[in-house]
C-alpha cells in the first residue's frame, strides 16, 4: 500500500508497439502537463520496451519533463506479466502522485494488474481529468489537490468523478481521442533516466503464435471534424456529397448503420453502439434520424450540426445547430461556404 | 483431460432500458428503478464454460458477488447447464470498488478447484473491465483479456484469440488461466426447459428463509429457524441448495472490503440528460448557412 506523496511526479504510460508510439498516450501528454503545471511536480513518461531510446526524444517534445526508460529484449512485444512487473517496481521505487494510461486494449490490460499489485485505486475509462478539492460529508475533512477523474459509465447514462485521497498513486485510464493532440516543441529539453527490469524469461508466459493487423479505412477517432451521412442520403451516388462536405473540412466521413446497410460507405465508417465511438469537435450529422444506438456513438461530440427534413428527429434534441431542410440544398450550400472562407 | 471452469458472473440493472433517476444522491445505484439482468459478456463467459464441459468432460461452477437476489443470475445459469452456484452476499462487501471486489471474488475462487477461470469483459453498469484482471492478479494466475474464441485446448496448454483493437492475436499459455470473454466470442445458449424443471426449485438459505417466514406467519423464531433448517438440508440432498458464502466464511480481511478496501471515491454523479446546452436553429439559405460556418471559424471549431 502507498500513501499520500504530494511531491510525486505525474507519469504517463508511454505505450509503444513496434517503436511506434500510441496516439492516446501523446493525447494524454497535454493534460497531464496541466496537471503537472498546478501541481508544481515533473511530468513523466514511462516508456518501456526493446530499443526504444529514440522514443524519448518525442515524448519531450510532447511534454515530459522525464523519460524513465527500460530497455529489456523481453519487453520486445507487451505481455502483462512482464510490463506490469516493471511499472510496479518503478511506482514502489519513486512514488509517483498520478500515473495515467491509454485506455487502449493493452492500457486496459495493463493498469489494472498494476493497481491490484500496488493496492491502488484505479478510474476506468476517463474523459477529463483536473485537480481539485474534496470534503468528506461525513467529518468535513478537506482534501486539496486531488485528482478528478471524469468518466461516464451505466451505459453512458452519467458522469461520475472519481477520487482517491487515501491510497495513492491516483491511477487513470484515459479513453482514446477524447484529449487534443498537442504539438511538439522541438526546443525542448527533459532528461532521460534509464532504469533496470528486474524480470525473467519465465515472466513471458504467453506465447503470441501469430498475430494480424488489419489497417482501418478510416481513423475516425482521431477526427477533429466528423461529415456522417444517414439512410436520409438516399443513395450511395448521392453520398459523394458527404465526402465533399469532409473533404473541404478535412474531415472523416462516418454513418449510420442503416446507411452501411444500405451499400453507401464500408462499415469502417459506422459510428454508434456497434460501431465506434467519436467526441470530434463538431459532428456533422446529414439525414440522420439520431437513433439511441446512433447517439451513443456521438452524443459527446462537442458540437453538433443536424440537417434533416423532418423538424421532429430527434437528432435535432442533440443538435447544436438545427437545419430543418433538405439536405440536397443544404450540404452542397455548406461545402460552398466553407470553401469560400477556409 | 476433463476441466474444472469457475465463471464469474453479474448481475446488472439493464442500463439500456435506464428511465428517471437511477442513481441515489450519494453516487450509489437505485438498482430498484431498473430491472436486473445477466451481464450480458458473462452469458458469453459461461458459454464458453459449458463448450469445454460437453467436448472435454470438467465442472461448471458460476459464483457472483451481490445482493441476495443475485441468486435469480446463479439460477439462470443452472438452467443453461452449470452444475454449482456459490453467493458471496455480506452487507460489509457493500460499497465495493473493483479493487475490493477482485479482493473478495479471489478469496472465495481460492476454495474451489479450478483449471481456468471465466469472466466478462465488462459490466454494463460499473462499465470498467477492471475486475477480471484484477482477479487474475489476485490469484497469481496468468490472464488474457478480450478472449473473442477458444481455438485450443490439449493437456495443460490452451489457445485462444483475442481481441487487439486494430486486429487479433493467436496466443498461447498454460493453465491456470484466467480468461476475460468479449461478446464477440459465441451465441449464448438459451435456458434449456428441462434444467428449467430441474432447477426452478434451487434456492439458497436466505431464500427458504424467506419463503419459510411468509408460508408460517403466525410460528415464533425458533420453529422458524429449525423449519427453515430441514429445508435446507432437504434441498441439499437433492443439489438444489445454492450455496451463500459471506466474508467470515471467506475469512475475508475487512481492511480491504467494501468501503475501507475501496480507495476510488465517488466525488460526484451527474446524469447525462442528452439534450445540447445552447442550440439554435440555423435557416436552411445561404445566409444562414454562411453566418453559421463562419462562427464555427470564429469560435476556431473548424480551422
Ligand atoms: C458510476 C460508477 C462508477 C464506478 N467507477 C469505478 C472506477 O472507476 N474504478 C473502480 O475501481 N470502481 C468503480 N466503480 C465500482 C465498480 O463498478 C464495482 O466495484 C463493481 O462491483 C465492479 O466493477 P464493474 O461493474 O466495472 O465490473 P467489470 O470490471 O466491468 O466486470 C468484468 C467482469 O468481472 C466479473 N465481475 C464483476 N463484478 C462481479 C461480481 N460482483 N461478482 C462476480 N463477478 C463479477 C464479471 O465476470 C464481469 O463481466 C464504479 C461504480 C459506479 C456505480
Ligand atoms: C442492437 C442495435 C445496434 C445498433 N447499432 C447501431 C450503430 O452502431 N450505429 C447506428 O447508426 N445505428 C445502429 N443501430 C440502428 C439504429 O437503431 C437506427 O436504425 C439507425 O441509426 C438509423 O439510421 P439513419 O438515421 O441513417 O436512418 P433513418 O432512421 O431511416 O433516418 C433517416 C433520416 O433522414 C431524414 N431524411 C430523409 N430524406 C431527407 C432529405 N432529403 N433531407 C434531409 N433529411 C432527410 C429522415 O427525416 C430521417 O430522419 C443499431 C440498432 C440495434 C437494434
Amino acid at each position: 500500500m502507498i500513501s499520500v506523496n504530494r511531491e510525486g511526479e505525474v507519469w504517463v504510460f508511454a505505450e509503444q508497439h513496434g517503436g511506434k508510439i500510441e496516439d492516446t498516450p501523446l493525447e494524454l501528454m497535454s493534460k497531464a502537463r496541466d496537471l503537472a503545471d498546478t501541481l508544481g511536480v515533473k511530468l513523466a513518461a514511462v516508456l518501456l520496451g526493446d530499443d526504444v531510446k529514440p522514443l524519448s526524444k518525442k515524448l519531450i517534445q510532447f511534454g515530459a519533463d522525464k523519460v524513465y526508460l527500460i530497455e529489456n529484449p523481453l519487453l520486445e512485444h507487451y505481455q502483462t506479466r512482464t510490463y506490469s512487473k516493471v511499472i510496479y517496481d518503478l511506482i514502489h521505487k519513486h512514488n509517483p502522485q498520478i500515473v495515467l494510461y491509454g485506455a487502449t486494449i493493452a492500457g486496459r490490460d495493463l493498469a489494472p494488474q498494476v493497481a491490484s499489485a500496488a493496492k491502488a485505486g484505479l478510474t476506468a475509462d476517463c474523459t477529463d481529468l483536473q485537480i481539485g478539492q474534496h470534503e468528506i460529508a461525513s467529518n468535513g475533512e478537506v482534501h486539496e489537490n486531488l485528482l478528478f477523474q471524469v468518466r461516464p459509465a451505466f451505459g453512458g447514462n452519467i458522469i461520475a468523478t472519481i477520487i482517491n485521497y487515501d491510497r495513492w498513486p491516483q491511477m487513470a485510464t484515459v479513453r482514446e481521442g477524447v484529449m487534443p493532440m498537442p504539438t511538439p516543441d522541438v526546443s525542448r529539453s527533459g532528461k532521460v533516466i534509464e532504469e533496470k527490469a528486474r524480470i525473467s524469461k519465465d515472466d513471458l508466459v504467453l506465447e503470441i503464435i501469430k498475430e494480424h493487423q488489419r489497417q482501418k479505412k478510416v481513423d475516425l477517432k482521431a477526427a477533429r471534424v466528423i461529415v456522417a451521412g444517414g439512410a436520409g442520403v438516399g443513395s450511395k451516388e448521392n453520398f459523394k456529397m458527404v465526402w465533399d462536405l469532409a473533404n473541404s473540412l478535412g474531415a472523416a466521413p462516418g454513418a449510420t448503420r442503416a446507411a452501411v446497410d444500405l451499400g453507401f460507405i464500408d462499415h469502417d465508417h459506422q459510428i454508434g453502439q456497434t460501431g465506434t465511438t467519436v467526441r470530434p469537435s463538431l459532428y456533422i450529422a446529414i439525414g440522420i434520424s439520431g437513433a439511441i444506438q446512433h447517439q451513443a456513438g456521438m452524443s459527446d461530440s462537442q458540437k453538433i450540426i443536424a440537417i434533416n427534413n423532418d423538424p421532429d428527429a430527434p437528432i435535432f434534441q442533440i443538435a447544436h445547430y438545427k437545419i430543418v431542410g433538405d439536405l440536397n440544398d443544404v450540404v452542397p450550400n455548406m461545402t460552398k461556404a466553407i470553401k469560400e472562407k477556409v | 483431460m476433463a476441466y474444472n471452469c469457475v465463471v464469474m458472473v453479474k448481475q446488472v440493472p439493464d442500463t439500456q432500458k435506464i428511465t428517471g433517476q437511477a442513481m441515489n444522491e450519494d453516487g450509489t445505484v437505485n438498482r430498484a428503478a431498473l430491472p436486473a439482468i445477466f451481464n450480458p459478456e458473462d452469458l458469453n463467459a459461461l458459454e464458453m464454460a459449458l463448450q469445454i464441459k460437453e467436448k472435454l468432460g470438467g465442472k461448471v461452477t458460476v459464483v457472483t458477488m451481490g445482493l441476495p437476489t443475485a441468486a435469480n443470475v446463479l439460477r439462470d445459469s443452472l438452467y443453461r447447464g452449470a452444475d454449482e452456484a456459490i453467493l458471496i452476499t455480506d452487507r460489509k462487501a457493500a460499497a465495493s470498488d473493483t479493487l475490493a471486489t477482485s479482493y473478495i471474488i479471489g478469496c472465495a475462487v481460492r476454495k474451489l478447484d479450478y483449471d481456468i477461470v471465466l469472466c466478462g469483459r465488462q459490466a454494463i453498469d460499473g462499465d470498467t473491465a477492471q475486475v477480471g484482471p484484477q482477479l487474475a492478479e489476485k490469484l497469481g494466475i496468468t490472464q488474457i483479456t478480450y478472449v473473442e474464441e477458444l481455438l485450443g485446448l490439449e493437456g495443460k496448454d490452451i489457445l485462444v484469440q483475442r481481441n487487439v483493437g486494430n486486429g487479433w492475436q493467436q496466443v498461447k499459455a498454460k493453465l491456470p488461466v484466467l480468461l476475460t470473454v468479449t461478446g464477440d466470442a459465441n451465441e449464448p445458449r438459451v435456458t434449456a426447459a428441462k434444467k428449467l424443471m430441474k432447477y426452478k426449485n434451487a434456492r439458497t438459505s436466505i431464500e427458504v428463509s424467506g419463503e419459510i417466514k411468509a408460508e408460517n406467519p403466525h410460528a415464533d423464531e425458533v420453529e422458524l429457524a429449525e423449519l427453515t433448517e430441514r429445508k435446507c438440508k432437504q434441498l441439499d440432498e437433492n443439489g438444489m441448495l445454492i450455496k451463500v458464502w459471506d466474508l467470515d466464511f471467506l475469512e475475508a480481511d475487512l481492511n480491504w472490503c467494501g468501503r475501507s478496501g475501496s480507495p476510488t471515491k465517488v466525488h460526484r454523479i451527474q446524469s447525462v440528460v442528452l439534450t445540447a446546452k445552447e442550440s439554435r436553429e440555423v435557416e436552411p439559405t445561404t445566409a444562414g448557412i454562411s453566418d453559421m460556418v463562419h462562427e464555427l471559424i470564429k469560435d476556431k471549431t473548424i480551422a
